[in-house]
């Protein structure tokens, strides 16, 4: 892994790209990646995460700002904006159960190719799609989802780049890591190799390819 | 004095958690149930952002901000807490380990099935977890007020898009405690607080009246 500058990031993040940031309504995403996207204006983006936060935080400022062609979400109900935007036909909104997002993120990372699951069986999440039935019991296929880019956020890491998160800033963060071709993360410090214990570290470093540091420019 | 129709209904709810379960309680109205958990029972919560073991929201000052639940809002984490990512949040609800999930509602219908995700053309907020908690979870409790601006909830057929085909196992309301069964909606309790005449009246869906009908 590298260590890089915030403007170094929105460097690599070009205009039309597809992304998928880590978090839950906010908590555990990489705000100030987010921050230089919008300074840099990197329109034109379709954003894989779980929800698109609030209109001030997280995913919500991208979407606020006009930056989001598509989302791919599960939820939006925080965040007037998205659904504004979404009604007046200036957004595409692609709604995945969250169990189901995960597992196609899961997927994405794992070279599956897809996922059979209950969730949605009956209702329009089912449309378009292929029910399996298996020992009696339906499931839709779900397809794996990937990423040019994972924004990720982290509480920290070590020079290799080995990750350790905090809490239920978690979510989706490992799980992205492993479904992108690029991998940025956003930690809070970085410590030397070494004072990592083997089974704190939840995502191995060589997995990672760019850190930036909260709050250094 | 007026009994809050919340209070009842979270009250009637966290009766049947029962020791050593496994819950998850919906934002809103669920998360209420929390409060009244009879002595003696120890329930583990889950958040679906990746908790067991959710404690109640910290003292001004001691909010971490990367401790939060479903809503984004600051939670404690009690002795014995554990936090994971979103696919083990989800294996949890969906593979059958989670003993009982508390949902809100917007409707439920005579085959128990439940709409709570979106109104058409009005409000789409997307179904977050609860398709998944629905399909997933070994008992469902729909906690609902039992009208919405006058209008029942509890209806013949949804006219919202649903949330799951799965048969949901307890509706409770301020005024009834109805379970659905095969042969439709068994209304098993009404509240002290009305009576049968009333229940009937603001419900759109056929009751089955249980011979052992009770009070609560």
């Amino acid at each position: 892994m590298k260590v890089i500058t915030h403007k170094e990031v929105a460097e690599l993040v070009k205009p039309g790209t597809t992304l998928m940031i880590g978090g839950f309504l906010g908590v555990g995403t990489p705000e100030g990646i987010i921050d230089q996207l919008i300074e840099n204006g990197v329109e034109n983006l379709t954003v894989i995460g779980n929800d698109t936060a609030f209109e001030d935080r997280g995913i919500g400022k991208l979407v606020k700002n006009r930056l989001c062609r598509k989302v791919i979400v599960s939820h939006i109900g925080t965040n007037p904006e998205t659904q504004r935007q979404m009604i007046a036909g200036e957004l595409e909104v692609e709604l995945v159960p969250q169990g189901t997002l995960a597992e196609r993120v899961r997927a994405g990372g794992a070279g599956l190719g897809g996922i059979l699951t209950p969730t949605g069986v009956g209702t329009v999440v089912e449309n378009g799609k292929q029910v399996m039935e298996i020992d009696g019991k339906k499931y839709l296929l779900e397809l794996p989802i990937r990423a040019d880019v994972a924004l990720i956020k982290a509480k920290k890491c070590d020079y290799y780049g080995n990750l350790v998160y905090n809490l239920t800033a978690t979510n989706f963060n490992p799980l992205m890591v492993l479904a992108a071709d690029m991998v940025i993360v956003e930690v809070e410090e970085i410590v030397p190799v070494g004072t990592l214990t083997p089974d704190e570290i939840k995502t191995p470093g060589v997995l990672i390819d760019y850190v930036v540091v909260s709050g250094v420019k | 004095m007026p009994v809050d129709p919340k209070e009842k209904i979270a009250r009637r709810v966290a009766y049947e958690l029962k020791e050593g379960y496994l819950v998850n309680l919906g934002i809103g109205l669920p998360t209420l149930v929390a409060n009244y958990i009879p002595e003696g029972v120890h329930v583990y919560f889950q958040s679906e952002n990746g908790i067991i073991g959710m404690g109640p929201e910290p003292e001004k000052g001691f909010e971490n901000k990367d401790l939060t639940n479903a809503g984004a809002g600051f939670v404690t984490a009690l002795p014995g807490a554990m936090t994971f990512d979103s696919a083990f949040s989800f294996i949890l609800i969906r593979g059958g380990h989670l003993d009982v999930t508390v949902l809100g509602g917007l409707q439920v219908d005579e085959e128990g099935h439940l709409a709570n995700w979106m109104v058409p053309g009005k409000m789409v907020p997307g179904m977050g977890g609860a398709m998944d908690l629905v399909t997933g979870a070994n008992k469902v409790i729909v906690a609902m007020t039992h009208t919405a601006k006058g209008e029942p909830k509890i209806v013949k057929k949804c006219s919202l898009p649903l949330t799951s085909v799965r048969r949901v196992d307890l509706i409770v309301t301020e005024l009834a405690v109805i379970q659905p069964i095969d042969e439709g909606l068994l209304l098993k309790e009404i509240s002290e607080e009305t009576t049968l005449e009333e229940v009937l009246r603001l419900t759109e869906a056929r009751l089955i009246v249980s011979s052992e009908l009770a009070r609560f």
